[in-house]
């Protein structure tokens, strides 16, 4: 646009944060749009299925006897906020997909929660070591409010592609919109092209 | 989906000691639905730019303005600079609407139960009932500290709202946390949430005990948590 804000200097240049984001420093906003659930590790299960050669559902004790992987590093959420070094624990979705086995025709997938939230996401953001299903924060059970027991981990794209409570990852040969997708968010999602909204 | 718009500011209203409503004349006709926000965009001079949502607290009405009613945060880039900075007649670039889910048209009932400055969204939905003529559609619980807290205090009252004080008396009502006794759940009526977290768990908590269903129940939430 070329125009400036009569009076505005800013505050916060960071080359850390992407564009029009701040850092929110030691805080953690909680943004859901439904009700929190409250999900017993008894019950709970994580499915991988769609366009895979073995569709696998793994309980709380099998998903844990999986590999286990780490996350350290920045988070960024659509609304402005940007959390710098944090650390998730859980396992690699690679892990999972090496299990299910994508069939070479999936090029994308749509996450689903327990909640009944989707998110949809091209298959290569979540394959390569850059996606994550964490259970853990800073070393403890990831909270409820933050998704626990386990929510997805996507942290290079917006962070409403990591959905809370995190249920299943669907294969599929075609783009889906999900939950914010329908509701005017981007499709992709990336917080350094500022792909904040359908047409940026 | 929407692009960059340049808005001017044409009224500054106080509405508490924390909190301003900025009425914005944009090129055209805004057509928002009840419910939904606006992104404010600030640019300094190297081009370094902060952007913030705020809720769009007027009706739709036909006309090129809107109303946006902005609390000032302690250490708030864009919120600070609004409200110390920003006078009438200044230029800001907004985008919006945005939101498709957090929005209620005037068709079917609704509860609207806000925290603080949760009334915002809320307040758009009641003011769209009341231009409607459709107020029985709607009831309206708002949760506040004290009377002083209290946004839209002169516009609010009515038989479709009640005002509870979380600390501070301003009414019969013992000063108190919402409860289930402060809330009316309409037959078939969509639940709508607004405030920080921690009220919009607690609030969702007693809309379900009263029978309200929990798909329909829709969440918008604020604020840092610990």
């Amino acid at each position: 646009m070329g125009r400036f804000t009569r009076g505005f200097t800013g505050r916060g240049r960071n080359d850390r944060l992407p564009p029009g984001q701040y850092d929110v420093g030691q805080d953690w906003p909680v943004l859901t749009a439904e009700v929190t659930p409250r999900l017993d590790t008894a019950t709970w299960t994580f499915a991988v299925d769609g366009l895979v050669e073995r569709p696998t559902t793994w309980t709380w004790d099998e998903i844990h006897a999986l590999p286990p992987a780490t996350y350290s590093g920045d988070i960024h959420c659509v609304t402005t906020w940007s959390k710098l070094g944090v650390t998730f624990g859980g396992v690699s979705v690679d892990a999972l997909l090496d299990v299910a086995g994508p069939l070479p025709t999936a090029t994308h997938v749509l996450v689903s929660s327990h909640t009944g939230y989707t998110t949809n996401l091209p298959l290569d953001d979540v394959t390569g070591g850059k996606a994550w299903v964490a259970w853990e924060y800073a070393g403890l059970p990831l909270p409820v409010e933050h998704g626990g027991p386990a929510r997805l981990l996507v942290p290079h794209l917006y962070f409403w592609k990591s959905a809370k409570w995190a249920s299943s990852i669907r294969l599929l040969d075609h783009d889906e919109p999900g939950f914010w997708e329908q509701n005017g968010y981007h499709d992709r999602g990336d917080p350094w092209l500022e792909q904040r909204y359908q047409g940026d | 989906m929407t692009e960059w718009q340049t808005a001017t500011v044409v009224g500054i209203r106080p509405e508490t000691a924390r909190a301003k409503t900025f009425r914005l004349a944009l090129p055209g006709p805004t057509n928002h639905r009840p419910g939904q926000h606006y992104v404010v965009r600030l640019t300094a001079p190297d081009g370094y730019r902060a952007q913030r949502s705020y809720s769009v607290a007027s009706a739709p009405d036909g006309s090129s303005e809107l109303e946006l009613t902005v609390e000032r945060l302690e250490g708030g880039e864009v919120s600070t600079f609004l409200h110390d900075v920003v006078v009438i007649g200044d230029e800001l670039e907004v985008r919006g609407p945005i939101g498709g889910w957090f929005v209620w048209d005037g068709e079917a009932p609704a509860v609207l139960v806000g925290g603080g400055s949760g009334l915002v969204p809320l307040m758009a939905m009641l003011r769209h009932a009341r231009r409607l003529g459709r107020s029985e559609l709607v009831r309206l619980v708002v949760s506040v500290r004290s009377p002083a807290d209290l946004l839209y205090a002169g516009e609010l009252p009515g038989p479709e709202t009640t005002v509870v004080y979380s600390r501070v008396a301003g009414s019969d009502r013992p000063p108190g946390r919402l409860m289930a006794a402060d809330l009316d759940v309409l037959p078939d009526a969509t639940g709508y949430v607004c405030g920080s977290s921690g009220f919009a768990d607690a609030a969702s908590r007693i809309l379900i005990d009263l029978g309200q269903p929990v798909d329909r129940i829709r969440v918008e939430r604020f604020g840092p948590t610990g």
